[in-house]
């Protein structure tokens, strides 16, 4: 399993490489933005590549971590540089890598200034996505998993909209108070303990009382990343300051931090506290699907609308872990993977017009399909795979999020599915008041056909989105084994529900 | 690889066409889409053969799809009597319908997209008839929810379109809440989703309960209930049935093809493929039965009052729907078959002979404009006269066959259900004949009303739409003679097979043979009368029905209105779904979590250090107070015992 060269060091740092090399730009500032985003371009397009080849070596038959790195950090300590993936991780990983050279593609028009600075921030925050997707080791993870905040915190703050300040701050707020109870957790479990690796961790028995403070501690920080209602409202205003970029990654990437983080730690770490909290974790995500829905219908911001599903679409994720089956963890990847597609997707919907018109108010659109077919047909597509439709990978991750929750609890499952229902309902209207009618505006009949350049972020999400939904096994075989795995770690009882 | 193509051949010319429109190579994306669908007929007539009429069934495993620990579900096409009478109907109107589009779309610009958009939609049904399991199943039956939504907003520059577009799509999502929900639970009991693993355990589930929310439910009757719910909004059955008369926006063949024909038979479809479950399900049978009567005779007192042509023909589907369902709701599913296949037949007639009147017609719908136009377009008055003919239920005709055979079964099933519906099924089969001819007389007879210049138009229809009418026409008059040994005279029993389950108990299919005679007769007559009815109201007496809708005001503005159900789901859904939404967006997410949460804090915070500046303190303090308050936190935590 080992290749000769540190593969996953590799792809973690050669975006932080690209970082030092733009810093040597010189030139007129034309000329540094120009040779910035190919320099960006360039280095996350490579990092991309490279990470195929993660995919082509990856063992689906394997138990445990591949590709593992381990260097003795703070010797004796327990402490170590150590990386490596399994089936849960090596999606995200993909995602990341895939999700970075489109949006810098996705900011080649829009970001007019201090370009430099914001392709640097880029690159960071893709270090630091893939580095908290490959850590193995606790205080690494806690690194890279706050380190990933600050690129973004500066994308939404410098090159955000209006009201961009209150965003970030907000934003900021939210995520440190988890962050500060997720530290005292993780102290507390490397004094139990007396190691701060992942694997060993997992292995480690925790007393039942302890359980439920440290996943108290850890739930604070990924609720907040999910989001979970009711801590979710940063993501409508982070979502609506950030540039398009900025949205399709924090949709793309960084909700799914939280996802993964129940997967890595709360669930193999704290088994009894899960399924002491579970009920708790239903109603919560019950509440944040049809609650959000219902907020998406009565918005008339583009962007605020997609956010708010996005929080519906995350409550699916939590039942699907929660559910603590097979059909429920896979699920709650797939839709992950699938959101991360979608949502990315659908953000740039958005930024495709706001980069024509300058305004995301739903009610100065209408008949846009006139002056832009193609736009038209790939808003509907992802439109429709945010709705769920079967043949998408929209609709893999839901059903089987619904197949694993109606079999821990039947009512999580009927009520969730309300949100199919209202999920149609807010996607076909905004879509029907943007898209359709006749549009009467000129400002809309001059709206310029999609570019080539936009064209070309468009086809590989549209083929990906087909792809997975026709042939989601390509994901799900991956998954699988690491899986039932971690189903073997949490424990006979629940395994038992198959 | 036979039986793919039929399923995959449309798809392909699907694609073709849409690569072609963008394009804009017209001619070679009609062309290939064309050749497309009737190439799937023509193998679909020998797979008829060897599947239906030679008995041979098959399953041919494509690919996998969602496989997750023991839920299963591969792309498998399962090729039985049930799909192949599918695949004879769906193949067959589609074809006619593609060639009568050339015609009927030849001055719109976007005919390559159109046609792209029909093959798709043929492709999902044919995904849905053949699937070999529910999710599958599911797929086609979500495709052919979108080909729909894409067809009925066609003319996406017209309100209405894209409304009532959006209304079929979200008024179908509340039936797929159901099926989603039906899935789950049969997946829950069986250990499985494919048909043959389902079907071969089944009956063992007979005591098994569901609890949900607390109750203790017989499992096979959720099961069946909540697929049946999903089977409703396909089929429009009362209650989500809103979507189907505002789905006429679209162009006309896709109201022939889709909203007559082939998907809104999906439900009944359902039902039938399910039967081996829905048998041991006594309680959702009647359930089935009870909405099936409703709709037949909800859709035909609202049909009678309807000034709209196509959605006269609309409700009148939504009935014939109606009938099928309490068929197979008395375990007569043979006989929902059969109708189901004639009324593909002569409902795909009706409404091409509607678009060949309102294409005659320079686009007026409105039967009140119309009139004193059947010598012009005497092919056409006789297409319409074919179709009414046949679905009255004429002697001899196609829908004589199947609609009395579900009368019959209906009264011969003796069971309270099935008795109801027998009585509300002849009511309703006397308003068909009327709203039929009330019809006829109005769109062809009287005086002319339109304006002088449209009159001056007038004109019988090209051949591309004509000729593609006369196959149906063949149908509607002789499918009914031709089908009934097969489909439920002697033979049915062999025809169908494996394929339709009936539990030895119920003997509706028997029994309707062996009615006494006036149950055979009745519907004949008042059918007669109806037609009558609609002769004295509107040739004989045309102040009749005037004066009787102002004499029974209430009773009528009830009927015109449609039974005020779009009004009263405005009400009691939309309008509160959305006012909710607000509600819970400024109160809920403003108002509480985060005026006590981060704007909360913020400004806790800065009334703290307004504070501590009073105080002069300076920056450095508020740091230190911070950190003083977790340290104090820390170790409280550390000696509570928790840390060690």
């Amino acid at each position: 399993m080992n290749s000769s060269w540190p593969l996953l060091s590799v792809i973690t740092f050669l975006p932080l490489s690209g970082v030092l090399f733009l810093m040597l730009v010189r030139g007129t500032e034309a000329n540094v933005a120009t040779n910035a985003k190919l320099v960006a371009l360039w280095v996350s397009g490579f990092t991309f590549f490279l990470s195929l080849f993660l995919y082509v070596g990856f063992d689906p038959d394997f138990v445990g971590y591949q590709f593992e790195e381990q260097v003795d950090w703070i010797s004796g300590a327990g402490i170590s540089y150590h990386l490596g993936i399994d089936g849960i991780s090596m999606p995200f990983i993909l995602l990341s890598t895939f999700l970075v050279p489109l949006s810098i593609l996705a900011s080649w028009g829009s970001i007019t200034h201090r370009v430099r600075d914001y392709m640097m921030a880029f690159l960071v925050l893709e270090t630091m996505m893939v580095g908290m997707f490959a850590s193995l080791d606790m205080l690494m993870f806690y690194l890279f998993f706050e380190g990933v905040l600050i690129p973004m915190f500066l994308i939404i703050g410098i090159w955000g909209g209006i009201d961009r300040v209150y965003a970030a701050f907000k934003f900021f707020l939210y995520t440190l108070l988890g962050s500060v109870l997720m530290l005292v957790c993780m102290l507390v479990m490397y004094q139990q303990s007396g190691t701060t690796d992942i694997p060993e961790l997992a292995a480690f028995d925790f007393a039942p009382t302890l359980q439920f403070w440290l996943f108290l501690g850890f739930f604070a920080s990924f609720a907040v990343k999910v989001p979970m209602w009711p801590v979710h409202t940063w993501l409508p205003d982070a979502h609506v300051q950030a540039p398009t970029a900025g949205s399709m990654i924090l949709a793309g990437v960084l909700l799914k931090m939280g996802g993964y983080g129940f997967l890595r730690f709360s669930l193999p770490m704290f088994p009894d506290a899960s399924d002491l909290f579970a009920p708790m974790i239903f109603a919560l995500s019950v509440v944040a699907v049809i609650y959000t829905s219902l907020v998406a219908l009565a918005q008339s911001d583009m962007k605020k609308l997609i956010a708010y599903s996005s929080v519906a679409h995350m409550g699916f994720v939590t039942i699907g872990i929660f559910s603590m089956n097979e059909q429920g963890i896979a699920g709650a990847m797939f839709q992950m993977i699938s959101h991360g597609l979608v949502s990315a997707a659908l953000f740039f919907c958005v930024g495709v017009v706001y980069d024509r018109l300058h305004t995301r108010e739903i009610s100065a659109y209408g008949g846009v399909v006139d002056a832009m077919p193609r736009y038209a047909a790939f808003f509907m597509f992802m439109m429709l795979a945010s709705v769920g439709l079967p043949g998408t990978s929209g609709f893999v991750g839901e059903m089987l999020v619904l197949v694993g929750a109606w079999n821990r609890a039947n009512w999580v499952a009927v009520l969730a599915a309300i949100g199919l229902i209202l999920g149609a309902c807010y996607m076909l209207w905004l879509y029907r008041r943007v898209v359709f009618g006749r549009a009467e505006k000129p400002e809309i009949l001059e709206l310029e056909a999609l570019s080539s350049r936009e064209f070309l972020i468009f086809v590989p999400l549209t083929v990906f989105v087909l792809w997975f939904g026709v042939y989601p096994s390509t994901l799900l075989d991956i998954m699988e084994l690491a899986v039932s795995d971690l189903l073997g770690q949490i424990g006979p009882q629940q395994t038992a529900l198959r | 690889m036979f039986y793919k193509a039929i399923v995959f051949l449309p798809l392909v010319g699907a694609i073709a066409a849409g690569l072609f429109s963008l394009r804009k190579l017209d001619g070679a994306a009609v062309t290939v889409s064309i050749a497309g669908v009737c190439l799937s007929f023509i193998l679909s007539c020998f797979a008829f053969g060897t599947i239906a009429l030679g008995g041979e069934q098959a399953t041919i495993d494509v690919a996998r799809w969602i496989g997750s620990g023991r839920f299963q579900a591969h792309w498998t096409l399962r090729f039985d009597t049930l799909t192949a009478v599918m695949l004879i109907v769906v193949t067959g109107v589609s074809s006619c319908v593609h060639i009568y589009s050339v015609g009927y779309m030849h001055n719109d610009k976007s005919i390559a997209r159109f046609m792209a958009y029909l093959s798709l939609f043929t492709f999902a049904m044919l995904m849905l008839v053949s699937a070999d399991n529910l999710v599958q199943l599911f797929f086609g039956w979500e495709g052919v929810g979108v080909a729909s939504y894409l067809l009925i907003g066609f003319w996406h520059h017209k309100e209405t379109a894209h409304t009532a577009a959006m209304k079929a799509f979200v008024v179908n999502r509340v039936g797929d809440f159901g099926f989603v929900l039906g899935i789950l639970a049969i997946f829950a009991l069986t250990g499985s989703v494919s048909f043959d693993a389902i079907f071969e355990t089944v009956s063992s589930y007979q005591p098994a309960t569901i609890s949900i929310f607390g109750l203790q439910l017989p499992a096979l009757e959720v099961v069946s209930i909540l697929l049946f719910i999903g089977a409703m909004g396909k089929s429009a059955q009362l209650g989500l049935h809103t979507w189907l008369p505002d789905a006429m926006e679209g162009p006309t063949p896709v109201s022939a093809l889709i909203h007559a024909a082939t998907m809104v038979t999906a439900g009944v479809f359902l039902i039938c493929r399910l039967s081996p479950v829905i048998e041991y399900a006594p309680v959702a049978l009647d359930i089935i039965t009870f909405v099936g009567a409703l709709t037949a005779i909800f859709a035909a007192t609202v049909g009678m009052t309807q000034f709209d042509i196509k959605r006269v023909i609309a409700y009148s589907t939504c009935s014939q729907l109606g009938y099928m369902f309490f068929a197979a709701g008395v375990s007569a599913y043979p006989a929902a078959m059969f109708h189901l296949t004639t009324h593909a037949f002569f409902k795909a007639l009706l409404f091409l002979g509607a678009g060949s009147v309102i294409h005659a017609l320079s686009n007026e719908q409105d039967l009140r404009n119309m009139g004193g136009i059947w010598r012009q377009i005497p092919v056409t008055y006789a297409i319409m006269w074919i179709g009414s003919l046949a679905l009255a239920g004429f002697p001899f005709f196609a829908g004589f066959y199947s609609k009395d055979m579900i009368l019959e079964a209906a009264y011969g099933a003796h069971t309270s259900a099935g008795l109801l519906a027998f009585w509300l099924g002849c009511v309703a089969a006397l308003l068909t004949a009327f709203y039929s001819w009330r019809l006829l007389i109005m769109a062809f007879h009287g005086t002319p009303r339109a304006s002088v210049e449209i009159m001056a138009h007038v004109h019988e229809s090209p051949n591309v739409m004509t000729l593609p009418l006369i196959p149906l026409a063949l149908g509607a008059i002789f499918a009914g003679w031709m089908g009934y040994d097969l489909f439920v005279g002697n033979h049915w029993q062999e025809f169908w097979g494996d394929s339709l389950f009936i539990l030895p108990t119920h003997q509706a299919m028997e029994a309707a043979h062996h009615v006494p005679t006036w149950v055979k007769l009745l519907p004949i007559g008042l059918a007669s009368a109806g037609v009558a009815g609609a002769y004295i109201g509107y040739v004989r007496l045309p102040w009749l029905p005037v004066s009787l809708a102002s004499r029974t005001g209430a009773l009528y503005q009830f009927l015109f209105n449609k039974w005020y159900f779009d009004e009263l789901y405005d009400r009691i859904f939309v309008k509160p779904a959305v006012r909710c939404g607000k509600l819970l967006w400024t109160r809920g997410d403003k108002g509480v979590i985060d005026h006590y949460g981060p704007d909360g804090l913020s400004a806790a915070v800065a009334r703290l250090s307004g504070r501590l500046v009073q105080l002069q303190t300076g920056y450095v303090y508020h740091y230190a107070f911070a950190m003083m308050i977790g340290v104090v936190v820390l170790l409280t935590w550390y000696f509570s015992g928790f840390g060690g």
